[in-house]
């Protein structure tokens, strides 16, 4: 099959949210670094309140996503919070009217999702944050609908460029949140964020992956 | 860690309690736990809301009352609010009239608080801001817009809760607002780092022996390090840093706050004070009011802030009206 079913976003919602509550412990560590330490505790927290009220039920992509991203908005706070919250909610409006999803509805939804994010906060590629992961990600999305690829080597393609992003974001300064105070001190460790992200896109996609 | 608690995940709901539990007579609970609002709010005056996280006592549920704020929204210990809690805040004290939130310049609360005035408008309910960005060691003076908000809020609180008290209307809290933070400066010295209970060790260090100019409420680095000094020199390296920056002048009449940053003791501030009344009186800057305890604290860190405003008339009727809260009473 070439396209995933909208109604198998428990598979794909339930993976992201165990890629998450298996990296706690990582993500807290990498943040623990320049951060104040708490990424990976309230990302497992949100993730985990949405898998707990969810987890039973059956629910498209788009619902899924809307449902997770409410839960970090309205329970999360922090950074966290309206970020993923504002991404996953865009990602669901984006996607609500699909039958089924493929390279070009992805690449809209997920793109929906980083012009949202971008509507709140003003950071660009190489800012050390998140975007550094998400934007190539659309970008190879978008590169592979263009192209014509299958559903499966374009999730490949993603991932790839997901993990180069968030390789990136080591050398970077950061110019976002609290780590930004640290200036040089910032550079040559990951950001939590642009790591969150891979794992979640990650997760997403061999998720989706296993689907086809 | 030596620490009066229970689970550290419960926290800020238990302080909560407690919190509504003593100061009954001044602000209750809403249907969002995460919100608090003011026991009375008078009929048909604009909507005063803050919010930040928690750790910061009696900022920012201290500054919920009368001719102050209105609603606050309350987050985990040094975290944003959500959203949900800033937009709950907003419609608790919507008259209808429109709501100034006034609340510093953090990411997070920046865009939790950008989010509730998007879902706002969409239910019909304005909420304009103003983002206070009192402390001049964050930022170069050239981007002003990059400064942390530190105890300078609690004056800016002050004046958008009289204005809006005063009947005025949106426009009118949220033009004053922005003159009394424009018209603040703010600088802090730490002595010793603070902790998040959760996490049990503090996420920076300040060595025995010297102090952290500059430092943010939340550890944020300073803009130097050095060997421990006496209050005056303290107090003098303050007033050099805040005073030039703004400029405040021979003949200017201001407010001075005075805030500890939660564990140092109130007298030291007084000894803090002490002088710094007097730099400011060698300078000719006249202090028609001043303010000395725990206004704006950080944890259990030691170390103080200095913020000066500068006043006119109007920042002046506003400061001077009474006003009755946890964290500020004034007849």
């Amino acid at each position: 099959m070439e396209n995933i079913r909208k109604d198998s976003g428990k598979e794909i919602l339930l993976a992201m949210v165990k890629g998450i509550q298996e990296n706690k412990a990582y993500l807290g560590e990498v943040d623990g670094l320049i951060g104040d330490g708490d990424h990976g505790m309230n990302m497992n927290k949100g993730f985990t309140l949405f898998e707990n009220r969810f987890g039973t039920k059956e629910f498209s992509f788009a619902e899924g996503l809307d449902e997770l991203g409410n839960i970090l908005f309205s329970e999360i706070g922090g950074s966290m919070g309206p970020i993923y919250g504002t991404i996953f909610m865009d990602m669901a409006t984006a996607g609500e009217e699909y039958e089924f999803i493929g390279v070009k509805e992805l690449a809209h939804m997920l793109e929906s999702g980083l012009h949202g994010l971008q509507e709140i906060v003003e950071a660009e590629v190489g800012d050390k944050t998140l975007v550094d992961t998400l934007s190539p990600a659309v970008m190879a999305l978008k590169d592979a609908e263009e192209q014509g690829t299958s559903m499966k080597e374009a999730l490949e393609r993603m991932k790839i460029a997901a993990e180069n992003g968030r390789d990136s974001t080591k050398n970077m300064v950061a110019k976002f949140g609290r780590s930004s105070r640290l200036g040089e001190r910032s550079r040559g460790v990951l950001d939590a964020g642009a790591t969150s992200c891979c794992i979640l896109l990650d997760s997403m996609a061999d998720a989706m992956i296993q689907l086809l | 860690m030596q620490r009066i608690m229970n689970d550290p995940d419960n926290i800020v709901d238990e302080m909560l309690n407690g919190f509504l539990k003593a100061h009954s007579d001044l602000v209750e609970g809403t249907e969002n736990k995460r919100v608090v609002k003011a026991k009375e709010i008078p009929n048909g005056k604009v909507g005063v809301i803050t919010g930040g996280g928690s750790g910061h006592k009696p900022a920012f549920i201290g500054y919920c009352g009368k001719n102050l704020c209105d609603a606050v929204a309350v987050g985990e210990i040094c975290s944003s609010p959500t959203a949900a809690a800033f937009l709950d805040a907003a419609k608790v004290a919507d008259q209808g009239k429109g709501v100034a939130c006034l609340y510093g310049n953090y990411s997070g609360d920046n865009m939790n608080v950008k989010m509730a005035v998007k879902m706002a408008k969409k239910q019909g309910i304005t909420i304009k801001t103003v983002v206070a960005n009192d402390d001049v060691a964050s930022a170069p003076k050239d981007q002003r817009e990059k400064r942390r908000g530190v105890a300078g809020e609690v004056l800016m609180w002050k004046v958008g809760g009289a204005k809006a008290a005063k009947g005025g209307d949106l426009d009118e809290v949220i033009a004053a607002a922005q003159k009394a933070i424009d018209h603040t400066r703010s600088v802090g010295i730490g002595l010793t780092p603070c902790t998040l209970p959760a996490v049990g060790h503090p996420n920076f260090t300040i060595e025995d022996g010297t102090m952290e100019v500059g430092i943010g409420h939340h550890g944020e680095p300073g803009i130097e390090v050095c060997q421990l000094e006496t209050a005056d020199k303290m107090a003098k390296r303050m007033v050099d840093i805040v005073v030039p920056d703004y400029p405040f002048e021979a003949g200017d009449e201001v407010v001075v706050l005075v805030s500890g940053l939660g564990a140092t003791p109130v007298m030291e501030l007084y000894v803090l004070y002490d002088e710094i009344e007097k730099l400011l009186n060698e300078k000719g800057i006249k202090i028609h009011r001043s303010y000395v305890g725990n206004y704006f604290t950080s944890l259990e860190m030691m170390g103080a802030t200095l913020t000066i405003m500068k006043l006119d008339e109007e920042l002046k009727e506003l400061i001077d009206m009474p006003a009755t809260s946890m964290g500020l009473t004034q007849v």
